[in-house]
C-alpha cells in the first residue's frame, strides 16, 4: 500500500473518532453548566480549552459557552474541532478514495455535506448527537465493509490510538476542574460507558470505580487500556512481531502505556492521575509520531529554488 | 419599533388567556405576572408561536425515539409533555417538603402499627373496623418485620393548590407510586430543547434519585447479607409503566425480572440466569399484592413467583414497598391522617388535607347525598382516577346510579367538595391556555431519612375545565423545576484529586502533516484550472 494512502487512512480513523469523542466531552460539559445550578461556567470552560490545548482568553473575561462551542465544535479551520475534523476526514478520505469502499466514501462525504445545516449554535445538542450517529456510521461501515487487511488496520490504529488520548482527556477535565466540573457518573456517561459500569459494578459504584472503569478496564471499548490494547493488536497485525528479538518503536510507546496503567496500583494511579493523563496523551503523540516515520515518511519535498535554473 | 413588536407576540401566545375562578400560577388576580415565573414568562415571549410549536414537536419527537410512551387503552403513545413548565419557588418548596416527609413517617408508623400491636385502634385514635374492612389490609403480611423498618420505600403525595394557592395533600400511594421516571425523562428532555432557560435559572437537579433509591433498596435488605442483589420485578413488556420499569433498572444497574425469572426454594428467592441461580435478597416490585404470589394471593397470577410471600416471611428476601401497604393510602384513612400524625409523631399537620365526608356516617351520607350533584365522589381503594365522579359534570342517571351504589356501600366511597386545582400556561390549540395541574412529590425512604426529590411529577389535565389529571385519562405532564438559591449538601464525598497540573499544560492534538500542506494544494488547484500555464507571462525556455 501507497505510504501516502496508509496516512490517510491512518488519518480518517483519528480524525472520525475525534469528532465523536469531542462532541460527547462538550455534550455532557454544556449539559452540566445547563443542568446544574452551581457549576460554575467560567471554570469548566477554561478547564475544556485547556485539556484541549487551546489559549483561553485572559482571566479577567469570562469564557461562557458560546466561545467554546465557537472554539471546539463548530471552527472548521483547525482539525482539534468538530467541524474541522470531519472536514480533514474528507479531505483524507478524498486522498484514499480508491481504496476505501465507497459506501465509507459516501459516509465521510455526507458527514461532510451536511455540516452547515447542523452547526446550529442554539442547539448544541442535536449537534453533536448527530455527529455521533454520523461517527458510529462511519465506524460500522469500517467494521462491515473492509477486509480485515492493512487498510483496516490503519483505520482502526488511527481510530484506537485517537480514542485513548481523547479518554485520557476527558478524564483530565475531572482532575483540572475538580468538583465543580461534571462528576463521574457524567462523565461515564459521556463516554457510552455509564450503562456498562453500573451493570459491572452493580449500582455499587464509587469515583474510585468509576476512574478505574475508565482507565482500565479490559472489556469496555473505550477505556484507555482497551484503546491501547486494541492499537498495538494493530500494529502487530501490521508488522508480525513474533520472531524477532526485540519490540520497539510505537509499539514500545504504546505498550509501556498501557502496562503501566494496567499493572499500576489504582490507589497510585489515581493519586497522580493528572500526570499519569498527559503521560499517556504524550505516548499516544509520540506513538503517532514513530508510526509515521515508520510507515508514511514524506520525502523531503522537493523545493523549487528560484534563479537556480 | 422593536418594543411594539414584542408584545405584538407575546400577545399572540396569550392572546385571551381568561381569569378562571382557581389558583392561576402565572398570573395574579390583576393579570400581573407573579414574580416567580417572571422570567419563564418573558423567556416564552421572545419565542415566537411557531417556534414554540417547533420546539413542542421536538419535545415529542425525542420521547418517542426513548421510548417515553404511555399505554393509554391498548395503544401505545408518546407521553404528552408540555413545553411550559412549571415553577415552584424555593420558599414554597421549602415548606412542602418537610410536610410530605412528615406525612410518610406517620404513613410509615400507621403501617407498623398496623401490622404489628394496633395500638392506634387500641387507643381509639382508629376504629377496628376501619383497617379491618380495607380491601388492601392482608393478613398475610402480619408479622412481615422489614429489617430496616421501612414498608414504604417509595411514596407519592399527590398534592394540589386550592384557589387561595396552598397546597393540600389529595391523596397518598404507598404502593407502587409510578411516575418519577416522567419527572427524570422531562428534565432531560427540557434542558435540550430550552438550554437558555437552564442557563439563566438555577433548577435544582433531580438526576440523584437513582442513586438515592438504591441506596435505600440496600439498606433494606435482609440482615446480615453483604451486598445485596437487588432487582426491579416487573409485570412484563405490555404494562403501562414498562418504560418506567425499565430506566429504573437500567440507571440503577440492577437486574429487571418478571415473575418467570424468579424461583423460590429452600426459603430463599433465586434468579434463573446463565451462571445458574443468584439469590436475589432485595425485590423492587412493580407488580400488586394480589398478583405477587399465586400460593398467598390470586392463584391464576402468572405475573408474580409461588413461595415469594413465604421467604418474605421468614425473613430472606424484602419486598419493596411491602406487601398490605394500601391500607395505608385507603382514602378513608386519608380522613384519619391529620389525627395519625399528631398521635405518632406529637406534631401539628404541616400540610393541609381536602375536606372528605366519611360516608358511613349516616348524617355525612345524608348531605353527601342532598349535595350529589356539586361533590366530587371516589372510591377509597381506587388509583388512577378509576370510578372518579365528579358532581357537576355527571349526568342526572349517573347521579342516580351513584346515590344507589353509594347507599349500597359507603365504607367504600369518600365525597370531597370540588377544589378547582391551580392552573399553569399550557400550550394547546389556541395557543397557551391554563389548563389544572397537580403535583406528584415522590419521596425515598431509606430507614434514616426521607429524602423528598426536588419538585415532582406535575399532572395536567389537557382538556378545557377537565379536573381529573390521571394520565391513564388523558393527562399529560410538565416538567416541574424548583428554583434553587443555596447549594445543598453534596450527596457522596466527592473523590478530591490533586491538582498537580497547571492550565495550559496541554499535549497538542496531533494533526496530519498533509492537512497543512496549504502551498502543495493551491500548486494541485492550480494545475487543475489553469493546465496550460502562461504564454502571456512569456516565461523564457
Amino acid at each position: 500500500m501507497l505510504s501516502r494512502i496508509a496516512e490517510s487512512l491512518f488519518w480518517i480513523g483519528r480524525y472520525i473518532e475525534r469528532a465523536d469523542a469531542t462532541a460527547r466531552l462538550l455534550d455532557v460539559h454544556v449539559q452540566t453548566i445547563l443542568e446544574d445550578p452551581w457549576a460554575e461556567e467560567d471554570l469548566v470552560c477554561r478547564t475544556l480549552l485547556s485539556v484541549m490545548n487551546r489559549d483561553a482568553p485572559p482571566a479577567d473575561t469570562l469564557v461562557g459557552r458560546r466561545f467554546v462551542l465557537d472554539s471546539l465544535a463548530f471552527d472548521r479551520s483547525t482539525p482539534s474541532a468538530i467541524a474541522g475534523s470531519l472536514t480533514a476526514a474528507r479531505e483524507n478520505a478524498r486522498r484514499a478514495r480508491e481504496v476505501i469502499s465507497t459506501e465509507l466514501w459516501e459516509a465521510v462525504n455526507g458527514s461532510w455535506n451536511q455540516l452547515p445545516a447542523h452547526m446550529v449554535s442554539s442547539r448544541p445538542h442535536s449537534f453533536f448527537t448527530w455527529v455521533r450517529e454520523r461517527a458510529a456510521l462511519v465506524s460500522g461501515i469500517v467494521d462491515q465493509s473492509i477486509s480485515r487487511d492493512d487498510t483496516w488496520n490503519f483505520l482502526v490504529l488511527g481510530r484506537s490510538i485517537e480514542r485513548a488520548d481523547m479518554t485520557a482527556r476527558l478524564l483530565a477535565t475531572r482532575a483540572l476542574a475538580g468538583t465543580t466540573g461534571p462528576d463521574w457518573p457524567t462523565l461515564l456517561r459521556s463516554c457510552g460507558a455509564h450503562e456498562a459500569y453500573l451493570r459491572r459494578f452493580r449500582g455499587l459504584g464509587s469515583d474510585e470505580t468509576a476512574a478505574e472503569f475508565l482507565l482500565t478496564d479490559r472489556l469496555f471499548p473505550r477505556s484507555v487500556v482497551h484503546a491501547l490494547g486494541q492499537a498495538q493488536a494493530c500494529l502487530d497485525a501490521l508488522d508480525p512481531a513474533v520472531g524477532k528479538a526485540s519490540i520497539g518503536g510505537a509499539r514500545r510507546t504504546l505498550g509501556h502505556a498501557r502496562t503501566n496503567l494496567e499493572y499500576g496500583a489504582l490507589p497510585d494511579l489515581i493519586e497522580s492521575l493528572p500526570a499519569q493523563m498527559l503521560a499517556v496523551q504524550r505516548a499516544c503523540s509520540s506513538a503517532s509520531e514513530t508510526i509515521r516515520q515508520r510507515y508514511f515518511p514524506s520525502g523531503a519535498l522537493t523545493q523549487w529554488a528560484g534563479g537556480v535554473l | 419599533m422593536t418594543d411594539v413588536a414584542y408584545v405584538s407576540f407575546m400577545a399572540d401566545l396569550f392572546d385571551g388567556y381568561p381569569a378562571g375562578a382557581a389558583w392561576d400560577e402565572v398570573f395574579d388576580r390583576t393579570g400581573d405576572v407573579r414574580p416567580s415565573y417572571r422570567h419563564v414568562y418573558e423567556a416564552l415571549g421572545e419565542l415566537s408561536e411557531a417556534e414554540l410549536r417547533g420546539r413542542a414537536e421536538t419535545l415529542a419527537r425525542t420521547y418517542l425515539t426513548q421510548g417515553v410512551t404511555f399505554d393509554i387503552g391498548g395503544e401505545e403513545r408518546p407521553f404528552p409533555i408540555d413545553v411550559a413548565p412549571r415553577v415552584v419557588t424555593e420558599a414554597e418548596w421549602d415548606s412542602v417538603a418537610p410536610g410530605v416527609a412528615q406525612r410518610v413517617k406517620a404513613l410509615e408508623a400507621f403501617l407498623a402499627d398496623v401490622y404489628g400491636s394496633q395500638r392506634a385502634i387500641a387507643d381509639g385514635v382508629v376504629p377496628r373496623r376501619l383497617v379491618t374492612s380495607s380491601t388492601h389490609f392482608h393478613r398475610a403480611a402480619q408479622g412481615i418485620e422489614p429489617p430496616n423498618g421501612v414498608r414504604v420505600h417509595v411514596s407519592g403525595i399527590d398534592l394540589i393548590r386550592d384557589e387561595k394557592g396552598q397546597f393540600r395533600v389529595l391523596e397518598d400511594n404507598v404502593r407502587v407510586p409510578s411516575g418519577v421516571s416522567y419527572v427524570l425523562s422531562n428534565r432531560k428532555a427540557m434542558a435540550q430543547v430550552f438550554p437558555e432557560l437552564f442557563a439563566s435559572l438555577r433548577i435544582r437537579s433531580v438526576a440523584e434519585y437513582p442513586s438515592r433509591l438504591l441506596a435505600a433498596l440496600t439498606a433494606a435488605a435482609p440482615d446480615g447479607v453483604h451486598e445485596p442483589t437487588v432487582v426491579v420485578l416487573t409485570p412484563g413488556v405490555y404494562n403501562s409503566a414498562y418504560f418506567e420499569h425499565s430506566l429504573l433498572a437500567r440507571s440503577m444497574g440492577v437486574e429487571l425480572v418478571e415473575g418467570r425469572d424468579l424461583v423460590c426454594s429452600g426459603g430463599h428467592v433465586w434468579m434463573r440466569t446463565t451462571n445458574g441461580r443468584r439469590r436475589v435478597d432485595v425485590i423492587y416490585r412493580r407488580v400488586d399484592d394480589e398478583f405477587l404470589d399465586p400460593v398467598t394471593f390470586r392463584s391464576d397470577s402468572l405475573l408474580g413467583s409461588p413461595g415469594l410471600m413465604a421467604a418474605a416471611r421468614r425473613g430472606t428476601v424484602t419486598i419493596a414497598n411491602a406487601v398490605g401497604n394500601g391500607v395505608a393510602d385507603d382514602k378513608l384513612v386519608y380522613t384519619y391522617l391529620p389525627d395519625l400524625i399528631r398521635y405518632y409523631l406529637g406534631e401539628e399537620p404541616l400540610l393541609a388535607s381536602v375536606d372528605t365526608w366519611r360516608l358511613e356516617e349516616p348524617a355525612a351520607l345524608e348531605e353527601v347525598l342532598d349535595r350529589l350533584h356539586e361533590l366530587v365522589v371516589k372510591p377509597v381503594d381506587g388509583s388512577g382516577g378509576k370510578g372518579l365522579v365528579v358532581g357537576p359534570a355527571a349526568s342526572a342517571s349517573e347521579l342516580a346510579d351513584l346515590r344507589d351504589r353509594l347507599r349500597k356501600d359507603p365504607r367504600g366511597w369518600i365525597a370531597q367538595p370540588v377544589v378547582q386545582l391551580s392552573t399553569v400556561p399550557t400550550l394547546v390549540e389556541g395557543g397557551l391556555r391554563p389548563r389544572h395541574v397537580d403535583l406528584r412529590p415522590f419521596a425515598v425512604n431509606d430507614g434514616d431519612h426521607v429524602w423528598v426529590l426536588p419538585g415532582g411529577l406535575t399532572r395536567v389535565a389537557l382538556p378545557e375545565g377537565q379536573l381529573v389529571v390521571n394520565s391513564s385519562q388523558g393527562g399529560g405532564s410538565k416538567d416541574t423545576w424548583v428554583l434553587g438559591s443555596s447549594r445543598g449538601a453534596p450527596v457522596s464525598s466527592p473523590l478530591e484529586l490533586p491538582r498537580t497540573v497547571a492550565f495550559g499544560e496541554g499535549v497538542p492534538i496531533d494533526a496530519s502533516p498533509s492537512d497543512d500542506r496549504s502551498e502543495q494544494q493551491q500548486q494541485q488547484q492550480q494545475q487543475a484550472r489553469r493546465p496550460h500555464p502562461t504564454h502571456e507571462a512569456g516565461a523564457p525556455c
